[in-house]
């Protein structure tokens, strides 16, 4: 197969109620890409990637990792197979250091079993990766923010992902973090992983995605290169011009 | 370099005090009066429910307060079998019985998050002694049952044999990676299933293992009490008395339910027979004495007190 | 036989009164105050154990001890909330952690209170008679009190329902319950409106207590069973809901009479039952969204 693509989603739907958080939504993502994912608040972003990584269940349409159906899977299946997720609202494990907050990822995480002092030895490099090499030892609960959402990456690339999902990890850092964060995103993309990422942070977006794709009261609305997102005027009039807007105050 | 060495001195040291508390166990019914090898055995007993109380509930943070019923079915599988087969076997039945029952009642509800799972479990002691009274009353038409007694040593020696393997089990759990996905499962347990963790299998199985000693202290119990029926055998303290000890001993170290649970029992055997009313009293002010001032228990009264004292 | 369907019935209903009223008082003090009150039914013992005591002591009519121990136990549970529950609340990281240890903390209050009771009045059971004569009611026969009985419950129930929906004290109640945080950036007081429905909550377990010691005798331990029952219908009925409440309790002493009728040892067992069953299909009760 040649255009076979990493993940794939055909007419994904998921209702909440009578709200269509998302609605028959097609996508794709191909190997090495970077890709982006926007919409306005409440579009069904992080409901998209809960969908894909199995959070919640998807009651119609069908999601597939590497040209095999994933949907039905349950979470650690989903891990196992090679997607890994970070979350909006950070989920680290507060009263675990940070050594074993990224351990559990490759004890767990990865597709090969891996002895202790090997998970043992990926974690301290995947925190040297992060820049966390100099708080292993500290209770994760106590990291500031941005601190957090990197080990939540790191502990995400534990796992040996192939595809790696970012929600909004540049959300609540400052201008110098967000910086640091568009930097290990491309590091991330040079260890061979891909990404799909949700971010508001549209300069950023501008800057590191190959593709974006936008979102809008859970459907579909456009899809290209940043220049053509950014030329569109479907996207600026529901999206864009209030995020300028709001990014120039 | 330095730490090193003090952590193997103190390790060596641990290990001698293990080794000596482990001799003197052993000995002891052939030197001790009936009185202590009998009062030891009620430690025992509630040592071996709370740290497998704290077990599962310690990491997890699922309050169950499901003791009593495994705790019962092992009595009740003592009751029934006890004429028929070897004591071993049957003690080693009443911990499967416990565990299949736990494998069921995990598989049911360990989706039920927070305050639901307590109350579920707490229900489920009672659900089954009334069905189990209506079962003696208009089955088998009894009231009750009676257990044939065994010598009081025997009785001690399985009770610490059983109490010996649930500590290996617990500090290997503790140790292994098992115990770190049990702990990340009460740290956040979303997080943990996206980490790759089969949360409801770890979950269920820790439970069941949980039950399994519980069940077999049960079985053991039995023996030296001769007569049960259904709430005597389901009586939901051993589901509130493990909560208690572990919570007073503090669940982050495998000492504290262990310290805590032989405090109790030790407090018990005194205040129980004498004063049962003032005994329950006490037991209730410490409780909530414990949640408002050592949410850690005394582990972390010690811990913060080590610390205290460092800085200063 | 269709006598016999209509006399299980009231007596459902007369039964599903006093559950409702209980419940009453346990959906509030979970579903606003986040406090699983375990120790709900020992406070019922109270009340019930004061009017005993206020009857065969000073000869006090049970009803106006209605008006002796409802604000007596309101105000140890405010007080209870102020301090107890206040500071566990402050010290909880979280609001899971909180109903973690405030449910261990009433374990406490429930060995404590029933402790009490016993060394005070004894362990054995109490009653007195009080307008237990007869009264035909198309056919069946019932005793006075327990018509008694249901006309408070129902009345006390209508009462407080208005008093939630109209006033503004209700409002801010009701607010809490909806978003304790949203609630306090409203000018709500949120620690004290938290105690208040505490005193509520406890203030209902004393109506009950007064009115089931008119119909039933009276023990230092007969709190659990009560809890229990208040635990199933507030889940039956949804948290916080008070018509939820009202309906779960009818429906479950409806279920309770028919079983009694036909199997009295199993009445409790078919609690738990419908419970466990409640539990796993649908954890948010029928009137729960
Ligand atoms: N578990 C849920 N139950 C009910 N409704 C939900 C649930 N999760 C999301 N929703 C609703 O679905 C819609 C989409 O939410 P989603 O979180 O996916 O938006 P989003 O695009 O990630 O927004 P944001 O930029 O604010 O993160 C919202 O209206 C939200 O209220
Ligand atoms: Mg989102």
């Amino acid at each position: 197969m040649c255009n076979m693509h990493v993940l794939e989603g055909e007419r994904v739907t998921r209702y909440f109620g009578g709200l269509a958080a998302v609605s028959n939504v097609d996508f794709y993502v191909d190997r090495g890409e970077i890709v982006g994912l926007i919409g306005p608040n409440g579009a069904g972003k992080t409901t998209l990637f809960n969908l894909i990584s199995a959070a919640i269940t998807l009651k119609s349409g069908v999601i597939r990792f590497k040209g095999e159906k994933i949907s039905g899977l349950r979470p650690c299946r989903i891990c196992k197979k090679g997607i890994a997720r970070t979350f909006q609202s950070v989920k680290v494990f507060p009263g675990m250091s940070v050594l074993e907050n990224v351990l559990l990822g490759s004890l767990f995480g990865a597709p090969a079993k891996l002895s202790r002092a090997d998970a043992r030895a990926e974690a301290s490099s995947l925190l040297e990766f992060a820049g966390l090499s100099e708080m292993k030892t500290v209770p994760a609960g106590d990291l500031t923010l941005a601190s957090q959402k990197r080990l939540e990456v790191a502990r995400a690339l534990a796992t040996r992902p192939e595809l790696l999902l970012l929600d909004e990890l540049m959300a609540g850092l400052n201008p110098t973090e967000i910086a640091g964060a568009m930097e290990l995103i491309s590091k991330i993309r040079d260890r061979g992983v891909t990404v799909f990422m949700v971010e508001h942070v549209m300069r950023a977006m501008m800057c590191i995605c190959g593709r974006i794709i936008v979102l809008h009261h859970g459907e579909k609305i456009a899809e290209g290169t940043p220049q053509e997102i950014a030329a569109s005027k479907t996207v600026i009039d529901v999206y864009l011009g209030e995020q300028v807007y709001a990014g120039n105050q | 370099m330095n730490i090193s060495t003090v952590l193997t001195k103190r390790s060596v040291v641990g290990g001698l005090v293990i080794l000596i508390l482990l001799i003197i166990f052993i000995t002891l019914p052939l030197y001790a009066p009936a009185y202590t090898v009998i009062l030891l055995t009620a430690i025992f007993m509630y040592i071996v429910l709370t740290v497998s109380w704290a077990l599962f509930s310690g990491p997890t943070g699922y309050m169950s307060l499901a003791p009593a019923a495994f705790f019962g079915v092992g009595i009740y599988t003592a009751a029934i079998l006890g004429m028929k087969l070897p004591l071993i076997v049957v003690i080693v039945c009443g911990g499967f019985f416990s565990f299949f029952l736990a494998l069921l009642v995990g598989a049911l509800t360990l989706r039920l998050r927070g305050i639901y799972f307590a109350i579920f479990t707490f229900g489920l002691v009672m659900l089954i002694a009334y069905l189990l009274l209506f079962w003696e009353l208009h089955v088998t038409g009894t009231r009750g049952r009676f257990v044939i007694a065994v010598g009081h040593n025997t009785v001690y020696y399985i009770m610490y044999g059983n109490l010996v393997i649930l500590l290996i089990v617990a500090v290997f759990v503790r140790r292994s990676k098992f115990g770190l996905a049990l702990r990340s499962i009460g740290e956040n347990e979303d997080a943990a299933a996206h980490t790759g963790v089969n949360v409801t299998l770890v979950k269920i199985v820790t439970f069941a293992i949980s039950a399994f000693f519980i069940g077999t202290a049960g079985a053991v119990m039995a023996t030296r009490w001769t007569y049960i029926d259904p709430f005597i055998a389901f009586n939901p303290l051993f589901s509130f008395m493990p909560v208690l000890m572990a919570i007073f001993g503090g669940t982050g170290q495998l000492w504290g339910p262990i310290i805590g649970a032989a405090i109790f029992a030790y407090l018990e055997e005194f205040l129980i027979t004498r004063f049962p009313y003032y005994y329950m009293l006490i037991f209730g002010i410490i409780l909530v004495i414990a949640i408002l001032y050592m949410p850690k228990g005394l582990v972390g009264l010690i811990q913060k007190w080590r610390k205290g004292g460092g800085v200063v | 036989m269709i006598m016999k369907i209509v006399d299980v019935l009231i007596c459902g209903l007369l039964l599903g009164g006093i559950y409702a009223l209980i419940a009453v008082g346990l959906s509030l003090q979970y579903g606003v105050a986040r406090v699983l009150n375990i120790s709900h039914g020992e406070l019922i013992m109270l009340g019930a154990f004061g009017t005993w005591s206020l009857y065969t002591f000073f000869d006090i009519n049970p009803l106006i001890s209605l008006v002796i121990c409802g604000p007596v136990l309101f105000l140890a549970g405010f007080a209870l909330h102020k301090t107890l529950f206040k500071s566990l609340l402050k010290s909880s990281g979280s609001i899971g952690a909180f109903e973690g240890s405030s449910l261990l903390a009433c374990f406490g209050l429930l060995f404590i209170i029933q402790n009490i009771a016993i060394t005070s009045w004894g362990a054995d059971i109490k009653g007195y008679s009080y307008l237990s004569v007869p009264v035909n009611l198309g056919g069946a026969i019932f005793a006075a009190n327990r018509l008694v009985t249901l006309a408070f419950a129902v009345g006390i129930g209508i009462t407080f329902y208005l008093f939630l929906a109209r006033t503004r004290l209700g409002k801010a109640i009701r607010a809490a319950a909806q978003d304790p945080a949203a609630a306090g950036l409203m000018g709500v007081n949120i620690n004290h409106v938290l105690a208040l429905c505490f005193g509520f909550g406890a203030l209902m377990a004393g109506f009950a207590g007064v009115l089931l010691s008119m119909c039933y005798p009276v023990k230092a331990t007969m709190g659990l069973e009560y809890t229990i029952i208040a635990i199933i219908v507030v889940v039956l009925g949804g948290l916080g809901s008070i018509p939820g409440s009202f309906i779960g309790g009818f429906i479950l002493g409806i279920i309770g009479s028919i079983v009694s009728y036909i199997e009295p040892s199993l009445s409790l067992a078919a609690y738990y039952i419908i419970f466990i069953l409640l539990l796993l299909v649908k954890p948010t009760g029928i009137m729960g969204k």
